[in-house]
């Protein structure tokens, strides 16, 4: 039966998650974007709470671990599971603060990344494992396929070299999860992912960049020269399949757009909970029955982004929806990643101008969400990225047709 | 009026009132009053004109309205009629439809493909569906769809996810079609929801028999920046009723019409009102509009009407209205899906198939993203009307939702529209291809009120 309402099952654990967000993050928010680089160190001990909640079961997949297909049981009814807790958990936490949720311990993309494609072995010996994702190369972004890192077998180990930068978490994190290519002439199917323990030799992280927004988040640049990793930390399967393509490697994407998503998500529902809250202490009050025209262009405007919200939340959880019941979700994915990340920015955006000098003073937090909303609409796939993914998907076009 | 007032420009033909003529514009004046003038038909200078039918043309033509059937006075005034119960969701987020939905949405889109599409170009020609579709669309249901099982219809719960899913599928067909086959069924819904045990069994008799009558909800009026909440006809009071006075406006089959259920303000709140249309001092007017042309739109002029006192539907403090409001406007953001789905049907493999510079322009990103952003929103309209209309059918309180869904559904509805004609350039601007039609429609997302509901 059609319900789009919250999963009522995962009501205490969103309540946890917004007080936390509340009352641990939004304390040190402007902290940390302030003092970028600083390890934010009040995430251990919320990391070790996460943790003991996870442990009692009081949540289910706070975060990152819980994007990982289950295999099918013939079950067939329909199943609000770990997709949709985790960007409803996200969702919360980014409502608290986006920098500070990626610099959560073992709650990385990387962590993502394990959990989509990782065997049972691997699964059982990276659990608890800290994991940041390398992709961008200085010369290749959205062209993923592209990169020139490099893994060569050698005996039991793989050897990488190459350069990776816009490593979220990268110098705080456990270990990487590093893309590289087995062979740059085999193309998009030898392109694999390693996980690389932090301290391994020959990995060392050579800068933090400085930022727009996200600043609490450290962002790396790591350089690889010769380092060896062994054979078994390739995630998933070392065979180069030229049909499947990419696939193996992109299946990541499908379960971490959606995060990204809910990230973006959550910025701009705390900038739209302050500036309604703002409006209403200067006189506007939002009639959802009266027509926007007969309102005043505040309200007008409001209603807009609340309606343009609500429409990337819905995508959002239907993209977790579909995988919480084994539905391909490559299209949703994208169509919840591409919404969720313009809306993101007008929001934000729209609410610094509806607040004025309130939103754009520090003394708020409007112009730093205003900040952090930007890159949640580059990250795992650029704004045109997903609408190319959309565009191909929907017009049943290849990426040789539709460059 | 004086001579000075009636030579300035302003104030008609969409000139602002602030305009005034110089000599040359006196002249082209007076030249235009000639060309249009019968001095030049008798004189043979023009070709004959065509008969303008009543509905087309808006010529301020009034007519009485059509003789209303006599309905029968039965069932017990002062007692709720029947209700139907919500729909109780197990508080799972769930995206799929139940087999009943599912076997209704998959007659209507059999219905909207095979019927409804190949009817909608002459439909809007001629500002009328035809008669065999309406007939159709009585074979399947749609007056009922809304109306308890116990009193002839076919519903067994609130039917606000349903009805959505229903008019989403149709309109896909056509949305003028659309809203002159759900227009009857919308007033039998509002009966359903809100009637008296005797507005049941004087009324819903007709609709669930085999000659259902048409009917309409008339909420508009010709108000700039109209609030639907503030109509300004006006209920007064009398010894034994009410008496009804004001203009309503885009009135869906309003010429045929036995039945209309009139928003008036009674003591400054809304109120709905059930007026017969052989009632004194109603009068009917073509109010052809740039779009909807099929549902035969009209104005209706209520002068000193006289209802009964049981002719209030529902509530007098206004709930009841605020309710109609908000199911009526779920109505119309579904429509809004169903158009821009027939949008987004229609542009994919004419992209695919155009050739421009050698190659088809789905191939060229600004093209293909004009289609992957019509998908996007059109997927997020969807959704968020859903989540208003299975909150509605589930007893729960939508009033945000539904306003957060109109409010997308206007604003992307009509991108949609508006990026459906530019993406066939020429083609769209021209009615060889319906997405011109679809563009016109898509604009009365956010500006009807009533006429139809859920």
């Amino acid at each position: 039966m059609i319900n789009l309402d919250d999963p009522q099952k995962f009501r205490p654990l969103v309540g946890q998650a917004h007080q936390v967000a509340m009352n641990m993050l939004r304390p040190i928010s402007r902290k940390y974007d302030q003092a970028e680089h600083e390890y934010p160190q009040e995430l251990d001990m919320l990391a070790a709470m996460i943790d003991g909640l996870s442990d009692s079961g009081a949540s289910e997949g706070a975060g990152a671990a819980g994007v990982r297909r289950e295999e099918s049981d013939g079950d067939t009814t329909i199943k609000n599971g770990a997709n949709l807790a985790s960007v409803m958990s996200i969702a919360e936490m980014c409502w608290g603060d986006v920098g500070l949720l990626l610099s959560m311990p073992r709650q990385g993309l990387g962590n993502s990344a394990i959990a989509s494609v990782a065997n049972p072995e691997q699964l059982e010996r990276f659990e608890g494992v800290w994991a940041g994702m390398a992709i961008t190369e200085p010369g290749v972004g959205s062209d993923s396929a592209n990169i020139r890192t490099t893994a060569t077998l050698d005996g039991d180990h793989y050897v990488i070299n190459g350069e990776k930068i816009y490593v979220t978490a990268g110098d705080r994190a456990d270990a990487i999860v590093v893309w590289a290519t087995l062979d740059r002439d085999l193309g998009r199917a030898a392109i694999k992912s390693f996980v690389v323990p932090k301290g391994t030799p020959g990995m060392r992280v050579d800068r933090l960049e400085h930022k727009l927004g996200i600043r609490a988040s450290d962002t790396a640049t790591i350089t690889f020269e010769n380092c060896r990793v062994p054979a078994e930390n390739l995630l998933g399967s070392a065979e180069v399949d030229v049909k499947q393509g990419f696939a193996g490697a992109m299946a990541t994407f499908d379960n971490t757009r959606p995060l990204v998503a809910a990230m973006a998500i959550g910025c701009a529902r705390a900038s739209l909970d302050l500036t309604r809250d703002l409006l209403e202490q200067s006189g506007v009050v939002v009639d959802y029955d009266r027509p926007a025209i007969v309102q005043s262009a505040a309200a007008a405007k409001f209603l807009q982004m609340e309606a343009d919200w609500e429409g990337a939340y819905l995508l959002t959880l239907q993209a977790a929806w579909m995988a919480d019941n084994r539905e391909p979700n490559s299209l949703e994915a994208s169509m919840a990643k591409a919404k969720a990340g313009r809306v993101g920015s007008d929001i934000t955006l729209s609410c610094v101008e509806l607040a004025g000098s309130i939103g754009y003073s520090e003394t708020e937090l409007l112009e730093k969400w205003s900040r952090d909303s930007k890159i949640l609409d580059i990250f795992e796939g650029t704004q045109q990225i997903q609408q190319l993914i959309v565009a191909r998907r929907v017009l049943g076009l290849s990426s040789a047709e539709l460059k | 009026m004086s001579l000075i007032n009636s030579l300035k420009p302003g104030g008609k033909h969409g000139v602002p009132s602030s305009e005034s003529r110089d000599p040359i514009g006196f002249l082209v004046a007076g030249l235009s009053k000639l060309a249009q003038s019968d001095l030049i038909d008798t004189l043979r200078l023009r070709k004959s004109t065509e008969q303008a039918v009543f509905t087309v043309t808006r010529n301020g033509f009034k007519t009485m309205t059509t003789a209303s059937r006599t309905f029968a006075r039965a069932g017990s005034r002062g007692v709720d009629g029947v209700r139907l119960p919500a729909a109780r969701p197990r508080g799972v987020f769930d995206l799929t439809p139940t087999e009943d939905q599912q076997m209704l949405v998959d007659v209507v889109t059999e219905f909207a493909d095979e019927v409804v599409r190949p009817a909608a170009t002459e439909a809007n020609e001629t500002c009328e569906a035809p008669e065999a579709l309406l007939k159709a669309s009585l074979e399947i249901g749609l007056p009922i769809l809304g109306v308890p099982e116990s009193l002839g219809g076919i519903s067994e719960e609130r039917s606000a996810m349903a009805g959505t899913l229903v008019a989403e599928a149709l309109s896909r067909g056509d949305l003028g079609l659309a809203v002159a086959t759900l227009a009857p069924g919308s007033v039998a819904t509002a009966l359903g929801l809100w009637g008296t045990d005797a507005q049941q069994q004087t009324y819903l008799p007709a609709f669930t028999g085999d000659d259902v009558p048409a009917a309409a909800l008339a909420l508009n009026e010709a108000t700039v920046l109209f609030d639907v909440l503030s109509p300004s006809t006006t209920a007064t009071r009398t010894a034994d009723g009410f008496v009804l006075s004001g203009v309503k406006t885009l009135v869906p089959r309003g010429a045929q019409a036995e039945l209309f259920v009139v928003g008036a303000l009674l003591d400054d709140k809304p109120v709905l009102f059930l007026v017969e249309s052989s009632s004194t001092g109603l009068s009917v007017e073509a109010d052809p509009a740039m779009g909807v042309r099929a549902a035969s739109l009209t104005r209706l002029h209520l002068d000193q009407v006289t209802v009964p006192a049981d002719a209030v539907l529902g509530a007098t403090d206004g709930t009841t209205y605020v309710e109609c409001v908000r199911l009526s406007r779920l109505a119309w953001c579904a429509l809004a899906i169903g158009t821009g789905q027939a949008v987004l049907d229609y542009v994919t493999p004419y992209v695919k198939q155009r050739q421009a510079f050698g190659e088809p322009i789905a191939h060229r990103q600004s093209v293909a993203f004009m289609v992957a952003d019509i998908a996007i929103e059109l997927q997020a309209m969807r959704l968020v009307t859903y989540k208003a209309a299975a909150r509605a059918a589930a007893g729960k309180n939508f009033t945000r939702e539904v306003a957060l869904a109109r409010k997308i559904c206007a604003d992307k509805g009509m991108r949609i529209g508006l990026d459906g004609v530019q993406l066939l350039g020429g083609h769209g601007f021209v009615k060889e291809h319906p997405v011109e039609r679809w563009y016109r429609d898509l604009r009365a997302i956010g500006i009807m009120e009533g006429s139809v509901l859920v």
